[in-house]
């Protein structure tokens, strides 16, 4: 039965139900237990935010506290897939991701090609991005363009909870090595969510609107802004299909190439900072493929080419909104041969 | 005082999540003759598209929201009265609703109550709206759940209790289905009576639905008062086995989607959030294998595999058969094996779903034998 539960408590489910379904399923990572300050398991934060609290008590053993050691214990955590586990770790902020690069990029993601189909490595890495928590430029990057451009890996960005629970299911059954990007900002969010377990397959874009008049393809928080925006120029008299393609890598090019056949427009909204990240990818893939079918250039909503800024003002501006999808939708719209 | 003669017509809630309604189009104008059950507007939510039917006789006075306008739930969005309720009395109650309207403060409706019970230790959920002595219960077909009902159970509610489950293996009930045989389901129906106090029911089955409202018919014939089947599964041997299995495989949106077109005579009823809601209760965990269980129960290689025939011709109550004449999954011959013991009411432009394509047809014939 569908009930209302938040982003971050249809996360806490999905690993408790695959926990219980499953004794190979292991969490590890910083502050799993404990936490900033806190004596450890007798007040477990659950990491930094909160996801897996409860998690400590309720499987003994299975939790695993570790120190600030990003490259030891994903590599830990890689390690453990390929001999039968299935660890989720968490990459706390995904901007921390450079420190255990080597074991992502260079081991996991090339297990199954190098032996030849053979080996499996059913991990999942956790990691949080995005901008809007006064966090900085060290903690508030959306970086996983990184992940997706990596051959070998599986790259998730739910953007609901329904998605964040359906999604992260999939992942931890899933045989080969996926990075599970969730975004600070919607761990608050709220939605209807199943309790029973339940899945949601990678590389299937789901359609969050139906329209005819222009395509919006948005990504992880931008799907919700991208609505926002859609529902506004509606009332205008302008019909968006929205399409939160929910998976990177694999994506759903079909969906996304349908879609822009039907409406000949697109705008592509993206936190990602502009040069090589989704925006561009996607842009490129119609620009190769539905040439034939635009009747106005692509735009692309993203931040500017910068860190994200400390200032409180100048991280609101950094951060695409919903006027400004507004904004690229009307100068698509205005385009003329 | 309101004037008692004056019905609101009021913007229906079809299911929990319907909060606004847009109406696509009135089918009757102000000044129009109007009878229970007359189709009245085309209503267009985020999920369905459906007909609003009168639930009184008079005229249709006045039009409070026009074609091409959002009402919430529960608005007021036409008057009904009698001629020889003066004008006045009408422009009261528009200026109300128009207020009412103006304002947010709409009160809304209801709509049916979702629960559910322990039955054998598995849990069935199920809907109900309406009170009185007289109990209808709904039971849906293979792959369906209770809300398919929407535009049936409500109307049907007068005076009554309408009651639509989940049968075991759907909607948000359990999905261990046992051995998923005939028998089973119909015991879990009986169990499901006896839970809520129900002593005597009229049943109402749609496709494996029918089947499973005759079985429980003919093994307790002291709870059952009526028998409405619609489009029922287990008469003639002709059944659309591709479509069966195509929707137990069917994972993806485009794997499903045509399936889905062959259970409406008009396709664009399947709207992207009906496949997106079927998809969603596809992918709980355990529907997979106790729609496989249940299919096993349904097919015989190619034909269908129950023979609801013996069942009914044990069951001596009221009986009605309604059938979509574009009915691509039974196809509407199979009544043939009906044709001695009831005349069945063919619904032209409706297929296998021919109580959401044709609702007002579906009620006249559960009503016909309510009486």
């Amino acid at each position: 039965m569908a009930r209302t539960i938040s982003y971050r408590e249809a996360l806490n489910e999905a690993l408790v139900q695959e926990m219980e379904r499953d004794q190979s399923v292991i969490v590890m990572g910083e502050d799993n237990a404990g936490g900033a300050g806190a004596p450890g398991a007798d007040d477990a934060w659950g990491g930094v935010l909160g996801v897996t609290k409860g998690l400590y008590d309720r499987f003994p053993g299975r939790v695993l506290d570790t120190p600030i050691t990003e490259s030891a214990f994903v590599g830990a955590a890689i390690g453990a897939a390929t001999r039968g586990m299935r660890p989720v770790a968490e990459l706390m902020f995904i901007d921390f991701l450079g420190v255990c690069l080597d074991q992502i990029y260079n081991q996991a993601a090339k297990f199954r090609y190098m032996f030849g189909g053979k080996a499996v490595t059913p991990v999942v890495i956790r990691t949080m991005y995005g901008a809007g928590l006064r966090a900085a430029a060290q903690h508030s990057q959306s970086l996983y363009p990184i992940f997706t451009h990596i051959p070998g890996l599986k790259v998730v960005l739910p953007s609901s909870p329904y998605e964040a629970k359906g999604l992260l299911t999939t992942a931890i059954r899933d045989n080969d090595p996926v990075i599970f990007c969730e975004h600070k900002a919607l761990y608050d969010t709220t939605g209807e969510v199943p309790e029973e377990p339940y899945t949601i397959p990678f590389g299937e874009a789901d359609i969050v609107r139906e329209g005819d008049d222009l395509t919006i393809v948005a990504f992880g928080r931008m799907v919700s802004v991208a609505a926002e925006a859609a529902d506004e120029l509606a009332r205008s008299g302008v019909r968006c299909e929205v399409i939160d393609p929910r998976t990177t890598s694999p994506l759903d090019e079909e969906t996304i190439l349908e879609s822009v056949e039907n409406t000949g427009r697109l705008v592509i909204v993206d936190e990602a900072t502009p040069r090589c990240n989704l925006a561009t990818d996607v842009s490129a893939l119609v620009a190769r493929q539905a040439f034939g079918s635009l009747l106005a250039p692509i735009e692309m909503v993203t931040p500017p080419h910068t860190p994200v800024p400390f200032s409180d003002v100048l991280e609101d501006l950094y951060i695409p909104d919903a006027q400004r999808v507004v904004n690229a939708v009307k100068n698509v719209m205005s385009w003329e041969r | 005082m309101t004037d008692e003669r004056i019905h609101r017509v009021t913007m229906p809630k079809w299911g929990l999540s319907m909060a606004t309604g847009k109406i696509t189009d009135w089918w009757a104008a102000e000044g129009d003759d109007v009878s229970d059950g007359d189709d009245l507007a085309e209503i267009d939510t985020d999920k369905i598209a459906g007909t609003l039917e009168s639930t009184g006789d008079g005229v249709l006075r006045r039009i409070v929201v026009a074609a091409g306008s959002d009402a919430p739930v529960g608005a007021t969005i036409a008057v009904v009265a009698p001629a020889e309720v003066p004008d006045s009395a009408i422009d009261e109650v528009v200026a109300e609703a128009e207020q009412q309207l103006a304002s947010g403060e709409v009160e809304e409706a209801g709509g049916p109550a979702v629960a559910e019970v322990d039955v054998g230790g598995r849990m069935i959920s199920y809907a109900s709206i309406g009170e009185g002595p007289e109990a209808v219960v709904l039971v849906h077909g293979f792959g369906g759940d209770k809300n398919s009902w929407l535009f049936v159970q409500e109307p049907l509610a007068e005076g009554r209790t309408v009651y639509a489950l989940d049968l075991p293996g759907h909607g948000a009930s359990t999905k261990d289905v046992g051995d998923g045989s005939l028998n089973a389901l119909a015991a879990t129906l009986v169990a499901f009576l006896d839970e809520l106090g129900v002593e005597q029911a009229h049943l109402v089955g749609h496709s494996l639905g029918g089947a499973v409202v005759a079985d429980a018919a003919a093994s307790a014939p002291d709870r059952v008062r009526s028998l409405t089947l619609i489009a029922p599964a287990g008469f003639g041997s002709e059944v659309d086995a591709d479509y069966l299995r195509g929707f137990v495989e069917a994972s993806t949106r485009r794997e499903l989607k045509p399936h889905l077109r062959k259970l409406f005579a008009d396709e664009s009823q399947v709207t992207r959030h009906l496949v997106d809601d079927l998809l969603k209760y596809k992918r709980i965990d355990g529907v997979r294998e106790a729609l496989q269980t249940l299919l096993g129960t349904l097919l015989h290689g190619d034909a269908q595999a129950i023979d609801t025939g013996p069942a009914l011709a044990e069951v001596d109550v009221p009986l009605a058969v309604v059938w979509g004449r574009q009915d691509a999954v039974l196809p509407s011959t199979n009544a043939s094996a009906l044709a001695d013991r009831v005349q069945v009411r063919f619904v032209d432009g409706a297929g296998h779903m021919v109580h959401m394509e044709n609702p007002a047809a579906t009620r006249e014939a559960i009503e016909s034998v309510l009486r």
